[in-house]
């Protein structure tokens, strides 16, 4: 709980986002993993969404991002069965990462236009869940930087919504 | 339940332990009978943050927990186990002390020196407001050590319920003159006012 962080006013407990999109998540997961793989694939998107949810904006669709979250877990989840498996020819994670470029919801479609940075941030907070620490360690610069960039990127997401 | 209701249970307390795990799950919460109707007890790490009558309505809590101390609120038992149990314990009258971590993060200032007080006032006694505000060193402060009871967030924890008005009435109590009544009952406290040590 980072003390130094004051908590927005307005983000609803994240038990309701659970009780109100667990259903839908768990078909989503079993539409695109494996039965084995389909409890990995909901909690990693749950606590990927729970990391990140004290930073989200409270104006931000919901539904659009934690279908985005957990289209990532499940691609996620191909790859890391494709490099386990020692058979080379592993079609399934592209065929289901190309679905995913073309078809994810609302304002993450812009998340690619955005500048390489904040893009860079908001897809390992957003998407991954990282802390902005573990961020750091992957794009470099400090995590008032990192903050920043996260900030002005979904400030220019939110711009470029219209819903 | 039907196996979606039970795949969705399975996952959800699955995800709780997760996040527990990963130090991801800022406040667990559970909902407990009691003689008093529903309770919800809510924990941070640290300790038992609130206890919520029914009447304040369980959700509302939740929200505002959620807007002061962090949205990161999943309701996860386990964190609650040692809080339910005493306190049933409490109510069945085999329990005078309740011993299970608080945490008053949600207190500060003068308010957090009287209910961290109230425990000076032994199980089966009562105090007035007035003796109350004595024992914390300010004893004209009556009227702020009535608001600090009224806004005790963990109740039964806290024994507020021991603090009356100095007519004999029950005085004012979250959840309402009738439970503070029964409390005082079942700690047979209708013998007098007496200060604890």
């Amino acid at each position: 709980m980072p003390s130094s962080e004051r908590p927005r006013v307005g983000l609803p407990p994240f038990e309701q986002v659970v009780q109100e999109h667990g259903p839908r998540v768990l078909a989503l997961c079993r539409a695109r993993v494996d039965p084995a793989d389909v409890d990995d694939a909901w909690s990693e998107t749950f606590l990927a969404a729970l990391s990140a949810w004290p930073d989200l904006s409270t104006d931000l669709d919901v539904t659009a991002w934690l279908t985005t979250v957990a289209r990532r877990k499940c691609i996620d989840i191909h790859r890391s069965r494709a490099r386990r498996r020692t058979d080379p020819v592993a079609e399934v994670p592209e065929v289901v990462a190309a679905d995913a470029e073309t078809d994810d919801e609302g304002v993450w479609r812009h998340v690619a236009g955005l500048p390489d940075k904040q893009r860079q941030v908001i897809t390992y907070r957003y998407l991954g869940g990282l802390s902005y620490a573990r961020i750091v360690g992957l794009v470099g610069g400090t995590e008032a930087a990192a903050r920043r960039a996260a900030s002005d990127g979904l400030k220019s997401l939110r711009e470029k919504e219209i819903r | 339940m039907t196996t979606e209701t039970a795949d969705l249970t399975r996952l959800r307390a699955g995800l709780a332990a997760r996040a527990d795990d990963a130090g991801l799950l800022d406040i667990a919460y559970r909902v407990v009978d009691s003689p008093l109707g529903a309770l919800l007890l809510a924990a941070t790490e640290q300790g038992v943050l609130r206890v919520a009558f029914a009447s304040e309505g369980h959700d509302a809590v939740l929200t505002d927990l959620a807007d002061r101390v962090s949205p990161r609120v999943l309701a996860a038992p386990r964190r609650l186990d040692e809080a339910a149990r005493e306190l049933d314990e409490y109510f069945a009258g085999r329990l005078r002390e309740i011993t299970v971590p608080i945490d008053l993060r949600l207190l500060t200032g003068y308010r957090r020196e009287v209910v961290t007080a109230l425990p000076r006032v032994a199980y089966g006694h009562t105090a007035s407001y007035a003796q109350l505000a004595a024992l914390t060193g300010r004893p004209r402060a009556v009227r702020a050590v009535g608001s600090a009871c009224a806004h005790n967030p963990v109740p039964l924890l806290l024994p507020c319920h021991r603090i009356v008005r100095s007519d004999g009435g029950a005085g004012d109590y979250l959840g309402g003159p009738d439970a503070k009544r029964a409390l005082l009952r079942l700690e047979g406290a209708g013998a007098g006012r007496t200060v604890g040590p």
